[in-house]
């Protein structure tokens, strides 16, 4: 199932000197949800200060490879290496970024709440926020410019608003690696712009590593180094511009698929369908087992 | 009135239940809170009802109504727990269970055969608690509230942001089934106030009363814990001098409560919208 990925380990040529390990490294690494297989003998490996987009349709295990990070799913074999050492739950050096999901409109929590759970909220006790911690709050709200919202009830803001405060939520432990997942869903262009824009910032400004799930390509083409795409547990990854080609999609989709670059954007065809679909609408994707 | 107050404030009784009162306001207000974001008044109903059952059947035996009422929630609490934690399958797993053992409830108290009793559970009576039932109260309420304590950021965290709670290490389940045994205790505490049937007016009105007060969390827990004082200690109080039971004060108190929250709090200027969006 893995055929096409197998061969194109970044592993060996990209990883660092032993004084600066990579952000992270999959080695042959499979992930199966009973007999499920995800994604099987995945290898990648990312030097710290890079931005890796993970593309590929829904139910293709995007989440799943954050989740693997994060040491909430276990592989089923090979394995994986996060800033030096086995996954971990808990692990301060790495922030999370959720999809926009929305909160009540009268949950009594306020932007500066959920980026103070983002100090100390895993920590077992009663008590309040340390003057550093709320030191730190206010920087984090200052580095998304969320200021002047942090007052608000967080249910009443819009969804770039909710997004910003959850970009501080995810800076203010200080991490190393970003993992994000889908935080430009249901977001309009501009803020899928801006969001993008303070993400990336960070890993620039900072020298931190940024994984970014999305199912389209297009927001994150400045700042991605690199992309895995995955799709029927195959993968492929490798610079944008060597991933995301006819040849390699068609191969991983086991289907006739072009991949077309109009206007600095890229729109992935299926030609089965007759009509233009894009990146955007996985599904509409022809189904491998075809019968010609 | 008053005079009849300050005669009987030196009571040993009357001041224990004062004090029991208001650990037990403590628990609820703090309870509350968590009960209304997640959701839970169904399970708070059937641990109640099922804590009514073993009232029940602790005094069939000849053993303490209060620790039978414990015993009956936890249990619910281990049931409810053990077979649905999904929101999904809860509100299936709690009226299984609650239909259940309410069953066994109606067999107590038939081969009981006194009826004021059932009376007494369902509607509540702290006034007629022994006292040493009282002093195991205070007992309770002092280790719920201290097992509160030690669990409530992380069971913020996970109540109102379970998905990043996870990522950042929170033991999301661990701290459900947690929650849910305070839950038992909390609500075995409340129900020697106001009754099995009418545990909601401590377990969810302050709660719901503070939401619509302010947006701070913690003001939130404070209004709440407000709310449950102001309710049961004014409840008690006023039911030591007239023949009304203590239950119809409590739950007249919180409604007024949420009522003039509800109508007073777009004065307040709570939710003020957003300039930007």
């Amino acid at each position: 199932m893995s055929g096409n990925g197998r061969s194109r380990s970044l592993g060996a040529s990209l990883a660092a000197s032993p004084s600066d390990q990579p952000a992270m490294c999959f080695d042959q690494a499979t992930l199966a949800y009973d007999d499920r297989v995800v994604w099987s003998e995945l290898s990648i490996t990312v030097p710290r200060g890079e931005f890796l987009a993970v593309l590929g349709p829904n139910g293709s295990g995007k989440t799943s490879l954050l989740r693997a990070l994060l040491g909430l799913a276990p592989l089923a074999s090979g394995s994986l290496e996060v800033l030096g050492g086995p996954p971990r739950r808990g692990n301060p050096a790495i922030g999370y970024i959720p999809q926009h999901a929305g909160f009540d409109r009268d949950v009594p929590l306020r932007g500066r709440d959920l980026v103070g759970l983002g100090v100390d909220g895993h920590r077992w006790g009663f008590g309040r926020l340390s003057g550093e911690g709320r030191t730190r709050v206010e920087a984090a709200l200052e580095a998304v410019a969320a200021g002047p919202y942090a007052n608000e009830p967080i249910g009443r803001l819009s969804g770039g608003e909710q997004q910003r405060l959850r970009i501080a939520q995810a800076l203010v432990g200080n991490p190393q690696l970003l993992l994000c997942d889908e935080p430009l869903a249901s977001l309009d262009m501009r803020y899928q712009q801006e969001i993008t824009e303070l993400i990336g910032g960070w890993a620039r400004d900072r020298r931190g590593t940024v994984v970014f799930v999305t199912h389209d390509v297009n927001p994150v083409l400045g700042y991605a180094d690199r992309v895995v795409f995955v799709v029927n547990g195959r993968w492929a990854a490798g610079p944008t511009d060597e991933v995301l080609t006819s040849e390699k999609m068609s191969g991983l989709y086991d289907a006739p698929v072009e991949v077309l670059r109009v206007r600095g954007r890229i729109v992935v065809v299926g030609e089965a369908s007759g009509t233009g679909f894009d990146i955007d609408e996985p599904h509409h994707f022809p189904e491998p087992v075809g019968a010609h | 009135m008053i005079d009849q107050l300050l005669h009987l404030l030196p009571y040993a009784f009357v001041q224990d239940m004062l004090v029991a009162g208001v650990l037990v306001s403590i628990v609820a207000g703090l309870v509350s809170r968590f009960v209304v974001a997640r959701n839970m008044s169904f399970a708070v109903h059937a641990l109640a009802e099922v804590g009514f059952t073993g009232s029940a059947g602790f005094i069939l035996i000849g053993l303490s109504p209060v620790l039978g009422l414990l015993t009956g929630s936890l249990v619910t609490a281990f049931f409810i727990g053990a077979l649905g934690l999904r929101i999904r399958e809860r509100d299936a797993v709690v009226g299984v269970v609650m239909a259940f053992g309410l069953g066994l409830g109606v067999l107590f108290i038939t081969l009981y055969a006194r009826y004021s009793l059932a009376f007494t559970i369902l509607f509540g009576a702290i006034t007629t608690v022994s006292q040493g039932d009282l002093m195991l109260l205070v007992a309770m309420a002092a280790l719920t509230i201290v097992g509160l304590g030690v669990m409530y950021r992380p069971l913020t965290f996970a109540t109102v942001d379970p998905v990043v709670a996870e990522a950042r290490g929170v033991p999301v389940r661990l701290i459900s089934i947690l929650f849910l045994l305070l839950l038992a205790a909390a609500v075995a505490e409340a129900v020697q106030v106001v009754g099995v049937l009418l545990i909601l007016t401590l377990l969810i009105t302050p709660g719901a009363t503070a939401e619509r007060l302010t947006a701070q969390p913690g003001l939130a827990t404070a209004a709440s814990v407000g709310v449950a004082l102001l309710a049961t200690l004014g409840g008690i109080l006023l039911a030591l001098v007239t023949a009304v039971p203590v239950s119809f004060y409590v739950t007249t108190i919180a409604f007024v409560c949420y009522l003039a929250a509800r109508l007073g709090a777009p004065a307040l200027g709570r939710f003020r919208g957003n300039p930007t969006a």
